[in-house]
């Protein structure tokens, strides 16, 4: 037991990461109605990008910066380039077209920076801090503290700005936004860059903790995917409650019951919430039966 | 929303018709009509499909006939819920694994018959998909695929951690070969027909069913749930028996696998390879009765082609969906059709 404080604070660093995957989600699903299968690719191209540039002897502070620069400028094309060049995108044609983005990206990113684990120095070095009798990471600091900043930063963004509040309308009804004067396509454009950026972040502060190869996006796209679906789809506290909840119910499963069934924890989660509870924790209940 | 109507979502409803082409002056949209020309039109392609192991030269180019049949029971399957359906189910290579599994660990650990093991495979995979489905169809939108998702990576797991029933990442070896009669079909010379009448049976099954009162009420689904509903058509129920039915293809091709490889292992049933099933109907053409047919052919013959260029194979696969998608929304079996569309008009014009 006395390992509990431990699982706890992995829980909530993984969780902070599954948090900012499911915000890049709900970003999307909101303006589209897709699921993003790219919302995973873009965190490993983050963590795979940054560890590039750091390689390349760039200041870690810069190759981070960039590596986020890169990603939202490949979200921001596959938007402009593929998803609108889709005559008239619904969901299902959407998605299909993310998948295809992701198998591209993957394979892309293999061919490119090669098949061997990257990784990145801690951003405050690698020796462990000691904090109520735990020693921990300082890049957990980080984690944590980078994702709350996003959180309160993208809840300002939605609620208080005017483009914000501009993406809302188009993501709640297009044709009455787009009466009001409102671009519907610079809100989808926007949606994907923000995606991208906020993916690309995940990769980039997690890395340090986990190394990171260009399979990693896939199974850490679902799991994300898997908290957004728990917090509630479309829901911004719901990601930030879903990732924390599912990240520590990994870390207590892992580490009480067998970690070889660990990574099916944020599975049978995203089945149960399906089953249970399909609008999430905090959703709105938006979800119609038929 | 002004944008201009996507010419493929327009005509997936359709597609299923193939107006024109097989009308008879008297019977024009009769599915009984299309679907006795299409009876036919399966008898010759598999005919054709039978010179395969006269002209294969060795058991490797045979063995790539098998996989071919196995790859159309997967694809076929999965048109039925994509393209007929409109949902996506990201849970086909699962259903793969969990046939070649039941029948293949039956067979090893329990000493089951394969064709008992076979019959199980069907259950339990039909099963699967029900409990799946059932609260997945229930809500709109493509909670489908998220459902299934979900369901490939648990099963994933089960096949790796399983290891007393599964052999885990080491892989089930020693899946006896099917017998029947006391004949062991345990050369690709004799499995081969099983696949080739397996192929044949399901495209009937298929032609059969589309133009049934089940098939139908499932196109009107497609077309749209509202006007099916009022029709007395319940989508939910449609869409569940269809995804039943696609589970229960990939279950038959996961046995079919299992005892024609006599070795299974977990990575051959992924949730990429699942991904990659549906760029296959895609490819093929979702919606069109002909589809998995060229899905099948691409899935089989590319990675071979590609095997020079290894590491690129993914890159080529994702390029051609997107190419797809974005340019040819009707894929291999929409070109064919307008090709013969264009050769018929020319013909009639000439006619007169």
């Amino acid at each position: 037991m006395d390992q509990l404080p431990n699982m706890l604070l992995s829980g909530v660093s993984t969780g902070s990461i599954y948090a900012l995957v499911a915000l890049g989600f709900n970003v999307i699903f909101k303006s589209t109605g897709a699921i993003n299968f790219a919302q995973g690719e873009w965190v490993m191209m983050g963590g795979m990008v940054a560890a590039a540039a750091y390689a390349a002897r760039l200041p870690l502070g810069l190759a981070v910066l960039g590596a986020l620069l890169v990603v939202v400028i490949i979200g921001l094309l596959s938007e402009r380039f593929l998803v609108r060049r889709l005559g008239k995108p619904t969901p299902l044609t959407v998605t299909l077209v993310l998948i295809a983005i992701a198998i591209c990206s993957k394979s892309a990113v293999m061919l490119v920076l090669g098949k061997n684990p990257a990784s990145l120095p801690g951003f405050s070095g690698s020796e462990p801090v000691l904090w109520l009798g735990m020693n921990i990471a300082p890049q957990t600091f980080w984690i944590v503290g980078i994702t709350l900043a996003v959180m309160l930063l993208m809840h300002w963004f939605f609620e208080h700005t005017v483009l914000g509040q501009a993406m809302r309308a188009v993501a709640a009804q297009p044709e009455a936004a787009a009466l009001c004067g409102i671009e519907p396509r610079l809100a989808m454009a926007l949606s994907f860059g923000l995606a991208a950026g906020v993916g690309a972040l995940a990769g980039a502060i997690i890395t340090p903790l986990t190394l990171t190869s260009f399979d990693q996006g896939t199974v850490l796209g679902f799991k994300g995917f898997s908290a957004a679906m728990l917090g509630g789809l479309g829901s911004l506290p719901g990601a930030l409650v879903g990732g924390l909840l599912l990240g520590t119910l990994e870390a207590l499963a892992g580490g009480l019951i067998s970690s070889h069934f660990k990574d099916a924890v944020a599975f049978v989660a995203l089945l149960l919430t399906l089953f249970l509870r399909p609008s999430g924790l905090l959703g709105r209940g938006e979800v119609e039966r038929v | 929303m002004s944008a201009p109507p996507n010419p493929g979502e327009r005509r997936l409803p359709s597609l299923g018709d193939a107006q024109g082409r097989f009308a008879s002056p008297c019977g024009a949209f009769s599915p009984a009509a299309q679907s006795r020309q299409r009876i036919r039109h399966v008898g010759l392609v598999w005919l054709v499909l039978a010179a395969w192991p006269f002209v294969a030269g060795n058991d490797y180019v045979l063995s790539l006939g098998i996989f071919f049949f196995i790859n159309l029971l997967l694809i076929a399957g999965l048109n039925l819920v994509m393209g007929y359906g409109g949902q996506i189910s990201l849970c086909q290579a699962g259903f793969f694994g969990l046939g070649a599994y039941v029948s293949g660990s039956l067979a090893v650990k329990y000493g089951v018959s394969p064709l008992l093991g076979i019959v199980a495979a069907l259950a339990g995979t039909a099963l699967a998909a029900l409990v799946i489905g059932l609260p997945a169809l229930r809500l709109r939108g493509n909670y489908l695929a998220m459902a299934t998702l979900g369901f490939n990576a648990i099963l994933s797991v089960l096949f790796n951690e399983l290891i007393p029933l599964t052999g885990g990442p080491n892989g089930l070896a020693g899946i006896p070969p099917i017998t029947v009669a006391g004949y062991a079909l345990d050369t690709a010379g004799r499995f081969f027909w099983l696949a080739w009448l397996a192929g044949a049976v399901l495209m009937v099954l298929l032609a059969m069913l589309l133009a049934s009162r089940a098939g139908r009420a499932l196109r009107a689904v497609s077309g749209s749930e509202v006007a099916a509903a009022s029709m007395g058509v319940s989508p939910f129920r449609s869409k569940l028996a269809a995804f039943m039915f696609s589970a229960a293809c990939a279950g038959l091709a996961g046995a079919l696998y299992a005892h024609f490889n006599q070795y299974a292992s977990p990575e051959t049933f992924n949730f990429s390879a699942s991904v990659l099933l549906v760029v296959m109907v895609a490819l093929g053409g979702w919606g069109h009765y002909w589809g998995p047919l060229f899905g099948a052919a691409v899935f089989t013959a590319v990675p071979e082609l590609l095997r020079q260029f290894q590491d690129a194979e993914f890159l080529v696969f994702g390029v051609s969906m997107l190419v797809v998608l974005l340019f040819l929304p009707a894929g291999i079996a929409g070109i064919a059709q307008r090709l013969r569309e264009r050769g018929a008009g020319r013909a009639a014009r000439r006619a007169v």
